[in-house]
């Protein structure tokens, strides 16, 4: 039974049971222990490392669960999810700048930007299977980016600049970086366990036999495109939260994160992690995250090394990073 | 209660110019077991989509239970009562034996769109699904993924997870084949024991297992109706002699009557 388990990491059969706790957050031993670890890094992080760095990952972070949540668990590999992250961020920083929004608001705006974009993009997209699905999502995605070049509020090729951080509910100031940290690491935090709840829910319990068996889910009574669509929905929404979050940190929103190469990064961060496991993404936007901040010295030759990375990922160790750990010590993770 | 549970009038499906299945009259009654037999090519399998809406048809008209569900989408039908199952056996591969069945049977609470809560809402159907294995003769795989199972026991898990929806009327796409003779043999008995009560239509090329099972056949050959009737009647019927059990109808396996 070797032959699906290449690229989604075999599940082991029984899982021991969870920390006391954290079994109710759908995590078993092994995933609780490493849950715990990254609440301990998150915590710790700051004050070893340089806040805006961390911020810029967890961002990130955040948008390839998201992302993971659509391949992983559903199968589907969207290769235009920058649009949701992109506009996500377009929108928060608008919304902050223009509207004077708060920026637990400001955020909001990101989310609900992605879920909007996300419900249209998806009920096109999902019609259609496979390289199709991923190059439908590509095509409007690029047409977003396109919007986003000429549409006045978007500021072109300066993008939308200072934007302010704003006072959190009006009443905490932001404009401190340690500050500002632990409402990302709080909007990350809570993404995480939405999208482990998520999987671990009725609803995800049906979305993994339409991943293992569609026919066969159908033939039971699901109708399959629904929960697709729903699950594009949720994961464009999260990404539009991560992209409205990483505006707000940096005070502009740019091209640059609607960009094709955007929707490429994401899929890169998550292959590397390991597809289908709740803690690869995070470990593969850390990796590449901090490549492109460490090895900025090294100006293009970055893309070369991301480039060798992702053909050893490819060629050595397709479960990524996570998949393959988990595999070793035959753990779910 | 109509007496004909499901009716299809001038069923055709055509693909390119080549027609599948062409103009299918078919009555199945109530309660019965129907099996649906005929040479490879012959129409089975598509006449098998068409009755569960993976297809669609391109002409004719299907009536389940008094309704017509020409125009249904797959999951619909199912939601009527009309389950389907594949000639590949269709087990969820990574999930275990017994979340298998509890995905058939969360079907009980809708749709399932709540992905806001927790899965334990789910254990509810823990004592009945393990019922449904036990039926099945798979208590003792409950843990495994279903992945692991041998094919035989694939099958079962597979009437099992069809069993839990409570389905009116079963549609097996050859439930026996590539089976091992003790599997054929646990796997008639299955489906003998949960037709009660249900009506089952039955694709398969083991004409033994129609023999022992089947009340009526209905043979198809180039995507039309040969011949129906009892599996005595049928296999005297000579143009079925000669278009499906040959001239020697021992060799397919089945024992020509007088």
């Amino acid at each position: 039974m070797a032959s699906h388990a290449s690229t989604i990491a075999a599940p082991v059969a029984q899982d021991a049971p969870g920390l006391p706790g954290l079994s109710a957050l759908g995590f078993n031993r092994a995933q609780s222990i490493a849950f715990l670890i990254l609440l301990a890094l998150l915590i710790a992080g700051p004050f070893f490392l340089y806040p805006v760095f961390l911020m810029k990952l967890l961002c990130f972070a955040l948008f390839a669960c998201a992302f993971n949540l659509l391949i992983g668990y559903v199968g589907l590999l969207s290769f235009g999810h920058a649009m949701f992250f992109g506009m996500g961020g377009y929108l928060a920083a608008h919304a902050a700048k223009v509207w004077g929004f708060t920026p637990e608001l400001a955020i909001l705006t990101g989310g609900a930007v992605g879920a909007g974009l996300g419900v249209v993009a998806g009920w096109i997209a999902i019609r259609r299977q496979g390289i199709y699905f991923a190059m439908i999502t590509l095509a409007l995605a690029q047409m977003v980016y396109f919007f986003c070049l000429q549409a006045p509020f978007t500021g072109g090729e300066d993008g939308i600049q200072r934007v302010p951080r704003g006072a959190l509910l009006g009443v905490i100031d932001l404009g401190r970086d340690m500050s500002l940290y632990w409402v990302v690491a709080a909007v990350f935090l809570a993404g995480f366990l939405f999208i482990n709840r998520v999987v671990h829910s009725p609803f995800g319990q049906v979305l993994t036999a339409i991943r293992e068996n569609e026919p066969r889910a159908i033939s039971l009574g699901y109708r399959a495109d629904d929960y697709k669509l729903m699950a594009f929905t949720l994961s464009a929404t999260l990404a539009g939260i991560a992209g409205g979050t990483k505006a707000l940190v940096f005070g502009i929103a740019t091209l640059t994160d609607v960009y094709w190469a955007m929707s490429g990064e994401v899929v890169l961060m998550t292959l590397l992690g390991g597809l289908g496991t709740v803690f690869g993404p995070v470990v593969g936007a850390a990796v590449i995250v901090t490549m492109q901040n460490y090895l900025a010295e090294f100006g293009a030759w970055v893309t070369v090394i991301q480039g060798g990375i992702f053909v050893a990922c490819v060629l050595a160790f397709r479960a990524g990073i996570v998949g393959e750990l988990a595999r070793l010590l035959k753990v779910r993770l | 209660m109509h007496e004909t549970i499901l009716e299809t009038t001038g069923l055709s499906k055509e693909f390119l110019g080549f027609k599948a299945v062409s103009d299918v009259s078919l009555k199945v009654r109530r309660g019965s077991i129907h099996g649906l037999i005929g040479p490879n090519g012959a129409g089975k399998t598509t006449c098998f989509n068409l009755l569960t809406k993976f297809l669609p048809p391109t002409h004719g008209a299907i009536r389940f239970d008094g309704r017509d569900i020409t125009s249904l989408k797959p999951a619909d039908v199912a939601r009527l009562g009309l389950v389907r199952s594949f000639q590949i056996s269709a087990v969820f591969p990574h999930l275990t034996v017994l979340e298998n069945v509890r995905v058939a049977l969360q079907r009980e609470r809708g749709a399932s769109f709540d992905f806001w809560r927790s899965d334990a809402v789910l254990r509810r159907y823990d004592a009945r699904a393990r019922e449904l294995l036990e039926d099945v003769g798979l208590s003792g795989y409950a843990h495994l993924t279903a992945g692991q199972l041998p094919y035989g026991r694939k099958r079962a898990l597979e009437i099992a997870t069809t069993l839990a929806l409570d389905p009116v009327m079963m549609l097996l796409d050859e439930p026996t084949a590539g089976m091992t003779a003790e599997d054929v043999d646990r796997i008639v008995a299955l489906v003998k024991r949960v037709a009660e009560g249900r009506t089952v239509l039955m694709v398969e090329h083991n004409l033994k297992v129609v023999e022992g099972l089947c009340d009526t056949i209905t043979v198809l050959t180039r995507g039309r109706v040969l011949a129906e009737g009892g599996y005595a009647e049928v296999s005297r019927n000579p143009e079925v002699i000669a278009a499906y059990l040959g001239a020697d109808p021992g060799i397919s396996g089945g024992q020509a009557h007088g």
